[in-house]
């Protein structure tokens, strides 16, 4: 293992999130603030509690997965496409550092710097609304295997991007609705039958609704298969990659 | 001398089903710096990329200190620096960091002193604060240079160091390479110049094509450029030269009215006089003598055209 490439590719990483801090850190917050206080307050007082919930605290795991799928695929995304677009991923391909390092490296960078973000929803949260977590463990487990399997995503995402529109295509066009219809704002039970039979088709609802059980206890699916569903998730993109390492895939000709 | 790279059969094609390199082989020694030279789109950077790993490469083709790039890539690619031919740095980043990150991606522990000592011999160490992108092109170029050399690597691939740099800078890269001889590293690298291979390389190799078409030391190719041909235009063909004439090594064209002799003009004695007293004792009748040099240019141009 050469530990000082991943320390190198790590640190490298966390340094140009903490150079954006703004934009990186101060955005999301702001963005998040401005849910709660227009779903939070302004409709929230208007709405029946949700399961026993309050409104304005029913959507707090939504909101933070919401922030922490796409910051994730962002991050890992963009991580990788920049060297790319810039040439600098020449460096990276001439050492001596196997594609296991490389991920790691780039991977576990992004991952953290949405698991950071993530956290400081919860923390902004805690300003507008009540909020008990009930299984803080398994809130954390969930939290951070999402950063990690969205963070492979965005990787593929980013290797895959021969350009700049490429790039943001997919989170905008994939990966918002379905963060959206998966449940951010409201429980599937308050669909229609045959929509909540649609709905099971969308990862995202498995991962709100397992991080809403972390929480509050309930939810529309079982916590099991939420887990489930994250590891089938997160096992399709180690294959990818696998693949694209093995292929040289749009790294090495 | 045993040779540090061995290229056996390279063939490279691209994706695009273009072949860029042609059954090429090479083998180069401990120590030396070697020129590569040819024309645009010839294969030099596609040689230098299989080399370093940034094409796939089969295996049992390309070996690196006994190491096979495709299997023992770790092992390979560790003694190995490479400046690509293109200035490709991250802008935001400081140089210090710049060059501390490849040292850490090479797998080498932080060593300040030697970083540092690095900065200061590539004339980088009151800009080591400064963000690549506040830095000239000449500059970014030796950053290059000083990320290719931090995990102090045996051989060092130079893709066109000397494109588009004053004669200044041009100077200084060569003082440059001639230390990191000295410290015993192996150089590889590419140029237009042909002035530039003649002054620093120890041999030099012409590719043209995706071919290698020349491998050769320096003197001996300077030994080619000191010789002087010279040309005897005969009134009559000849049929044969007389042995009396064998001495001078003299070849006759297939309509037998031209003699070729190959002279050193930097030897004391050239032997045209000789030449011309047998060749009237022998009874020759000469229309016209011409000389003519061939220089290193001029063998590079005959080599790489049609
Ligand atoms: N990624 C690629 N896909 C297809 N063809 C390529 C690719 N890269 C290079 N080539 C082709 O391969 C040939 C050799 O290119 P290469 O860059 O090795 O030339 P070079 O000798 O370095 O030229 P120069 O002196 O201009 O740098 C060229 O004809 C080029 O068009
Ligand atoms: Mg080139």
């Amino acid at each position: 293992m050469n530990f000082f490439a991943i320390i190198a590719i790590y640190k490298f990483e966390m340094a140009r999130t903490f150079r954006t801090l703004l934009q990186s850190i101060i955005s999301p917050v702001i963005s998040t603030a401005l849910y709660f206080v227009v779903f939070g307050s302004a409709i929230g007082s208007r709405m029946e509690q949700i399961e026993n919930i309050e409104y304005g605290s029913f959507i707090v795991p939504g909101l933070i997965m919401l922030t922490v799928l796409i910051q994730s695929v962002s991050n890992a995304s963009f991580a990788i496409y920049f060297p790319k677009f810039l040439g600098t991923i020449y460096e990276v391909l001439s050492a001596p550092i196997s594609y296991v390092e490389i991920i790691i490296g780039y991977v576990g960078a992004a991952a953290t710097k949405s698991f950071i973000i993530g956290i400081i929803i919860l923390m902004t949260a805690t300003l507008f609304v009540d909020v008990q977590i009930k299984h803080p463990t398994i809130m954390l487990l969930l939290l951070a295997l999402t950063c990690v399997s969205f963070s492979l995503f965005g990787f593929i995402l980013g290797i895959w991007a021969k350009n700049f529109e490429q790039l943001n295509l997919v989170p905008m066009l994939i990966l918002t609705p379905l963060v959206f219809l998966g449940g951010s704002f409201y429980s599937i039970n308050m669909l229609p039958p045959i929509w909540q039979q649609i709905t099971l088709f969308n990862p995202v609802v498995y991962l709100i609704s397992g991080l809403r059980w972390s929480f509050f206890g309930t939810a529309d699916v079982s916590i099991h298969y939420s887990l489930l569903a994250i590891g089938i998730f997160t096992l399709i993109c180690i294959t990818i990659i696998g693949w694209i390492f093995k292929t040289g895939y749009r790294l090495r000709n | 001398m045993t040779s540090i790279i061995s290229i056996k059969n390279l063939t490279k094609t691209y994706s695009n089903g273009f072949h860029a390199l042609l059954n090429l082989s090479l083998e180069i020694e401990e120590g030396e710096i070697l020129a590569l030279l040819g024309p645009n789109g010839a294969g030099k950077t596609t040689l230098i990329s299989s080399v370093c790993g940034l094409l796939s490469v089969p295996k049992n083709t390309i070996t690196i200190g006994g190491f096979d790039v495709s299997e023992d890539y770790r092992k390979s690619r560790s003694l190995i620096g490479l400046v690509p031919q293109e200035i490709t740095i991250e802008p935001f980043e400081t140089v210090m960091n710049a060059v501390s990150f490849s040292r850490g991606l090479f797998g080498k522990p932080k060593n300040s002193a030697y970083i540092e000592q690095l900065l200061t011999d590539l004339s980088l160490y009151n800009k080591r604060n400064q963000k690549n992108m506040t830095l000239s092109g000449g500059m970014k170029r030796r950053v290059m240079i000083a990320k290719a050399l931090s995990h102090e690597p045996k051989i060092l691939f130079l893709d066109e160091p000397t494109a588009g740099v004053d004669v200044e800078l041009r100077k200084d890269m060569w003082d440059v390479i001639a230390r990191l001889k000295e410290s015993g590293v192996t150089v590889i690298l590419t140029t237009h110049y042909i002035e530039e291979a003649e002054e620093i390389a120890d041999r030099i190799g012409v590719i043209n094509k995706g071919e290698l078409l020349l491998v050769e030391g320096k003197n001996e190719l300077i030994q080619r450029m000191g010789s002087k041909n010279l040309l005897i235009e005969l009134q009559e063909p000849a049929k044969k030269i007389p042995t009396s004439l064998s001495r001078f090594n003299l070849t006759l064209s297939n309509d037998g009215m031209q003699l070729n002799y190959i002279y050193d003009v930097r030897a004391q004695k050239t032997g045209i006089v000789d030449l011309l007293s047998e060749l009237k004792k022998a009874s020759f009748k000469l229309r016209d003598l011409q000389t003519s040099q061939s220089t290193l240019e001029e063998i590079f141009v005959n080599l790489v055209k049609e």
